[in-house]
């Protein structure tokens, strides 16, 4: 199945991100295909390449772009990314910045889409 | 165009002034609309608040966005639901929630439509794709 994702919160303060994570491993591990991911709201955060938690914690920026570097596509909203102080100067590899008529196309070439947030 | 004419919905859960969720979820509405989706918009739970009459944000020093609520219609938004047993839990009469927008010809309001839940559940069980605030 051709699934995207949509995630509407920041990273660490929230289980929303961690959770979208453990889905799309999940999925990608029972064979199913990523068509993209989508950060929108708070969610922009997860893009922001200064992210530097402790060594014993889990890197949630690194983990995206991660997974933008097997080739899945992950967006983050430019009107959101704006208000928040995301712009391609601090955007972490492998993401990439446009507007929400991405998210229209995600769910058009998609079977499901699936939210996580608050 | 993407996505044209796929069913696809946008609910809003969440109360409007507390968090951005019902803000941006306007934002993804009038997108969603553009890009000729087949789409349809659901206020429930706290979300119905957002359609309650009288509301100002002055004192919050936040940009109100019921001048977008009550102009849907001119973005194309023209599909909208309320869910009663929300309006009901929060003491909300069906005639105090504002129209999203005029009848061109008459200028008469045009209302959101307020649906029971089963209703509701009935529509979500056959969009392409359901998008949650």
């Amino acid at each position: 199945m051709k699934l995207s994702v949509l995630v509407l919160e920041g990273p660490y303060n929230h289980q929303a991100s961690d959770s979208a994570y453990n889905f799309i491993h999940a999925a990608l591990a029972k064979g199913h295909t990523i068509q993209g991911i989508f950060f929108y709201d708070d969610g922009v955060y997860n893009a922001t390449k200064f992210s530097d938690p402790p060594q014993d914690d889990r890197h949630i920026v690194k983990r995206w772009s991660e997974l933008g570097a097997k080739g899945i596509d992950l967006v983050v909203c430019v009107a959101a990314a704006k208000r928040r102080g995301i712009t391609d100067e601090v955007l972490a590899p492998d993401i990439r910045i446009s507007g929400l008529g991405q998210l229209a196309s995600m769910i058009d070439e998609s079977d499901r889409i699936v939210t996580f947030g608050d | 165009m993407a996505a044209k004419g796929k069913k696809v919905m946008v609910t809003v859960r969440k109360a409007p002034h507390g968090s951005i969720y019902a803000q941006e979820a306007i934002e993804v509405m009038f997108i969603f609309a553009s890009y000729d989706m087949d789409l349809s918009v659901v206020f429930l739970d706290d979300g119905v608040l957002a359609l309650h009459k009288g509301q100002d944000t002055q004192g919050l020093g936040i940009k109100g966005f019921m001048a977008s609520l009550g102009a849907l219609v001119d973005w194309e938004v023209t599909n909208v639901y309320v869910d009663r047993q929300s309006l009901r839990e929060r003491n909300i009469a069906e005639d105090a929630i504002i129209s999203i927008g005029k009848n061109e010809a008459t200028d008469a309001p045009i209302m959101p439509k307020v649906l029971d839940s089963a209703e509701i559940a009935k529509m979500m069980a056959v969009q392409h794709g359901i998008v949650s605030f």
